[in-house]
C-alpha cells in the first residue's frame, strides 16, 4: 500500500513548486539551488486515501557529495519500495543532466513518475521532447507539467494511483551516462534559433567586466527601489493612516482614562507636549503598532519585493559568482551571499540556509558574520526612521562600521579556524521571468510570516516593559550595567532597558531609544551596538539549533568581546 | 590535438574532458552534474585573480572554483 509521495529532482527544477501544487501547502521557491533547505510535508488527497507528500532538497545523486544529497538518500534509504511513490522532477530545458538521477531512481527499484517540468519553456527554446519515446525507453510513465500555471498536475496525480515499483538494475556511472546519450537522441530534437535578448544578457553577467557592469547597475536599482517603495509607503499610505485617522481616535481614549495612571501609562504610554507621539509614547497602542506597521512593514515589503523578484529571475546565482574571491578571503566562498541577503530580511532564514554551504566551518564562520555584521530589515527600517533624522551620514556610518566588522571578523575566523574553505560548484541557472501572481504569493508568505511572529511579540512585549517600568523593577539592572553603559559606550544609563530589550526585538529596541532624547553621536552608538550585540532571541534559537551549544557559546563570546570593543571605541573616537 | 587545463582554455573555445586529475569525491560529484571524461564542453568566461570558471555543459551552464578548473584537463583541437 503506498504511504507516501516523494519529490524528488536536480536542484532548481521547481520541487517546490509542484509541492505546492499538490498539498496546497504554501513554500518559498526561487530560481537558484538550494532554496529549500528544509523538509516540507503536506498530503494529497487521491480517492479517499491521504497521503503524505515530502519535498526533499535537490540531488544531483543519490551517492551523496554534499549534505543535501546526503539527507535525500538516507531518507529514501530507510523507505520500503512498495510502501512510497517518488514522484521525480525533471527540468526539460535540461533533460540530459537531469537523466542521471532519473536512471539512478530507477536501478534502485523505486516506484518512479517523471515530472517532466517547466514544459512551456521548451519550445521557445527550440528543444522538442517526444514524451511518449522517452516513457518507453525508461519504462515509467512521463508526464509533461508547467507547475507554475498548474497544468499537468491532474495527470500526474492521475498517475501516482497506477505506480507498480520497477526492477532493480546495476549501471556503472559511465555506462548510465552512455545510456543517457543514446535516450537524448532518439527522444529530443533541437531546432537552432538566433539568440535572443535574454541570453545575451544571461551571457553577459557570466563574463568579468559586462558582469560587473550588470551587478553595479542592479545593486544601485535594487537599493533605489527598496527605498523608493519603503519611503513611498511611509509617507503616502502609513503615516497619513497613523496621523489622520487613528490618532484622533487615540486621543479621545486618552482623555477617557484622564492623561495618566497605570491604564494610561500601559495603553498610551507617555503624553509629549499633552499629545501623542507615535515615536516617543511607548504604548501598546500606540508606538508598538506604529514601530510595527508604520516603521517596519513597508520597509520589509519593499526589501522582501526586491529580494523575491531578484531570485526568481535567478540573478543572484550570477551575483555570487563575482563575489567568489572577496568571500574567499573570509573562509567563504562566492555561494554564501545568498545567506547573507537572507540574512538583511531577517537573521532566521538567514542562517537556516546556511544550510547550502557545505563544512561546519563556513557554517559556523557565516552564521557568526551574519548575526553581528547584518542588520535585519525591522533594525535596519528603525535605524532609518530614527537616526536617518540626524542625517544620512550617520546611517552610512553604521553601515560603514558593520561592514568593516565582517570584512576583519571574516578574516580573523579563516585564519585562525582550522581546515580550509571548499572550492564554489554551482550551476548557473537561466534567466527566468515568472508570472506576477508567483512573486505576489511568495511576498505574502513572508509579510505573512513577520506578521504572526513578529507582530504579537511585539505587543507582549511592550505590555510587560511597561508593566515594569511602572513598577519601576529595572532600577537594579540599570545600576549594574550603569558603569559599562554610561563609562565605555557614553551612553545614559536608561539605555540599558533599551539594549537588554534588544534579545527581544531589534525594533522595539531602537523604538525605546526614541524616548531618551540621545544626541546623534549616542544614537549612531546605541544603534551600531545593537546591531551587532547579542542577536534577538529567534536568532539565538536558530543558532543553537543548527550549531550546536558549543559553536553557539563560542559564538556569543565572539559578539559580545565584539560589542564591547566596537562601543568602546566608536564613544572614544568620535569626538563630538 | 593538445591537453590543456580547464584554466588555460579561452573564452568560447571547445574541448573534450581528457582528464579529471582529483580524488575520487570530486570526480563522482562532477559526474553527477554531467561533468566527466569523454564530454564535450564549452568554455564560456573565467574571473580574474584566480576566480571561477564557466563552462557550458549540454544545456547547463556550470560555475566551478579555480582550483577544480586546473584539475580538468581538456583536449583541444
Amino acid at each position: 500500500m503506498i504511504k507516501k509521495i516523494y519529490l524528488v529532482g536536480n536542484p532548481n527544477v521547481g520541487k517546490s513548486v509542484v509541492f505546492s501544487r499538490l498539498t496546497g501547502v504554501q513554500v518559498i521557491s526561487s530560481n537558484y539551488p538550494g532554496t529549500t533547505v528544509e523538509i516540507s510535508r503536506g498530503y494529497l488527497r487521491v480517492g479517499v486515501e491521504r497521503l503524505e507528500v515530502i519535498d526533499l532538497p535537490g540531488a544531483y545523486s543519490l551517492e551523496p557529495a554534499t549534505k543535501a544529497e546526503a539527507i535525500v538518500a538516507e531518507i529514501l534509504e530507510k523507505e520500503r519500495r512498495d510502501e512510497i511513490v517518488v514522484i521525480n522532477i525533471v527540468d526539460a530545458t535540461n533533460l540530459e543532466r537531469n537523466l542521471f538521477l532519473t536512471l539512478q531512481l530507477i536501478e534502485e527499484g523505486f516506484p518512479v513518475v517523471v515530472c517532466l517540468n517547466m514544459c512551456d519553456d521548451t519550445e521557445h527554446r527550440g528543444i522538442h521532447i517526444d514524451i511518449e519515446k522517452l516513457g518507453r525507453h525508461l519504462g515509467v510513465a512521463v508526464i509533461a507539467t508547467c507547475a507554475l500555471t498548474g497544468a499537468g498536475i491532474k495527470a500526474l496525480i492521475e498517475k501516482v494511483k497506477e505506480i507498480k515499483p520497477s526492477e532493480r538494475s546495476q549501471r556503472s556511472h559511465s555506462q548510465r551516462w552512455e545510456e543517457i546519450g543514446k535516450i537524448i537522441e532518439e527522444v529530443q530534437q533541437l531546432t537552432h534559433r538566433h539568440h535572443t535578448l535574454r541570453e545575451i544578457l544571461e551571457d553577459a553577467s557570466l563574463r568579468p567586466i559586462s558582469g560587473l557592469a550588470i551587478s553595479a547597475v542592479i545593486i544601485y536599482a535594487a537599493f533605489k527601489t527598496v527605498r523608493f517603495l519603503g519611503e513611498g509607503l511611509i509617507n503616502n499610505v502609513c503615516d497619513p493612516i497613523f496621523f489622520k485617522l487613528y490618532q484622533p481616535f487615540l486621543e479621545k481614549i486618552s482623555s477617557v482614562l484622564g492623561q495618566a495612571g497605570f491604564l494610561h501609562h500601559l495603553l498610551i504610554g507617555e503624553l509629549i507636549n499633552g499629545k501623542i507621539d507615535f515615536r516617543q509614547s511607548m504604548g501598546v497602542l500606540t508606538t508598538a503598532p506604529y514601530i510595527e506597521f508604520a516603521m517596519v512593514l513597508p520597509y520589509l515589503f519593499s526589501f522582501y519585493f526586491v529580494l523575491s523578484l531578484l531570485e526568481d529571475i535567478g540573478y543572484l546565482p550570477r551575483l555570487a559568482m563575482l563575489l567568489d574571491n572577496l568571500l574567499h578571503s573570509l573562509g567563504l566562498h562566492g555561494y554564501a551571499i545568498i545567506p547573507v541577503l537572507l540574512g538583511f530580511g531577517c537573521n532566521v532564514p538567514g542562517i537556516l540556509s546556511t544550510r547550502v554551504l557545505e563544512s561546519k566551518r563556513e557554517r559556523f564562520i557565516a552564521s557568526t558574520i551574519i548575526s553581528i555584521g547584518v542588520p535585519c530589515v525591522p533594525l535596519q527600517a528603525m535605524i532609518f526612521g530614527l537616526l536617518g533624522a540626524f542625517g544620512g551620514f550617520y546611517v552610512a556610518g553604521v553601515y560603514l562600521v558593520l561592514f568593516s566588522l565582517i570584512l576583519v571578523l571574516g578574516i580573523v575566523l579563516n585564519r585562525t579556524l582550522k581546515g580550509y574553505s571548499p572550492e564554489f560548484l554551482m550551476e548557473i541557472p537561466p534567466y527566468r521571468f515568472p508570472p506576477f501572481f508567483i512573486l505576489i504569493k511568495k511576498l505574502y508568505i513572508r509579510i505573512k510570516a513577520f506578521l504572526v511572529e513578529a507582530v504579537p511579540v511585539v505587543l507582549l512585549g511592550i505590555l510587560l516593559i511597561n508593566v515594569f517600568m511602572y513598577l519601576r523593577w529595572f532600577d537594579l539592572l540599570i545600576n549594574i550595567f550603569a558603569p559599562v553603559i554610561q563609562g565605555l559606550f557614553g551612553l545614559p544609563k536608561e539605555a540599558v532597558v533599551a539594549l537588554g530589550v534588544g534579545f527581544l526585538r531589534k525594533d522595539v529596541a531602537v523604538g525605546m531609544l526614541g524616548p531618551l532624547n540621545l544626541s546623534a553621536k549616542q544614537l549612531f552608538i546605541a544603534a551600531t551596538l545593537l546591531a551587532v550585540s547579542f542577536p534577538c532571541i529567534a536568532t539565538f534559537v536558530i543558532l543553537l539549533k543548527e550549531l550546536g551549544l558549543k559553536s553557539l557559546v563560542n559564538a556569543t563570546l565572539i559578539m559580545v568581546s565584539v560589542a564591547l570593543l566596537v562601543g568602546t571605541v566608536l564613544n572614544f573616537a568620535i569626538v563630538r | 590535438m593538445k591537453k590543456i587545463s580547464l584554466v588555460q582554455m579561452k573564452a568560447n573555445q571547445r574541448g573534450k574532458i581528457f582528464e579529471i586529475a582529483s580524488g575520487s569525491a570530486l570526480v563522482a560529484r562532477l559526474m553527477s552534474m554531467g561533468i566527466y571524461k569523454g564530454r564535450e564542453i564549452t568554455k564560456l568566461s573565467h574571473f580574474a585573480l584566480r576566480g571561477p570558471v564557466t563552462l557550458k555543459v549540454g544545456r547547463t551552464v556550470m560555475a566551478l572554483g579555480h582550483g577544480m578548473a586546473s584539475k580538468i584537463i581538456v583536449e583541444i583541437e
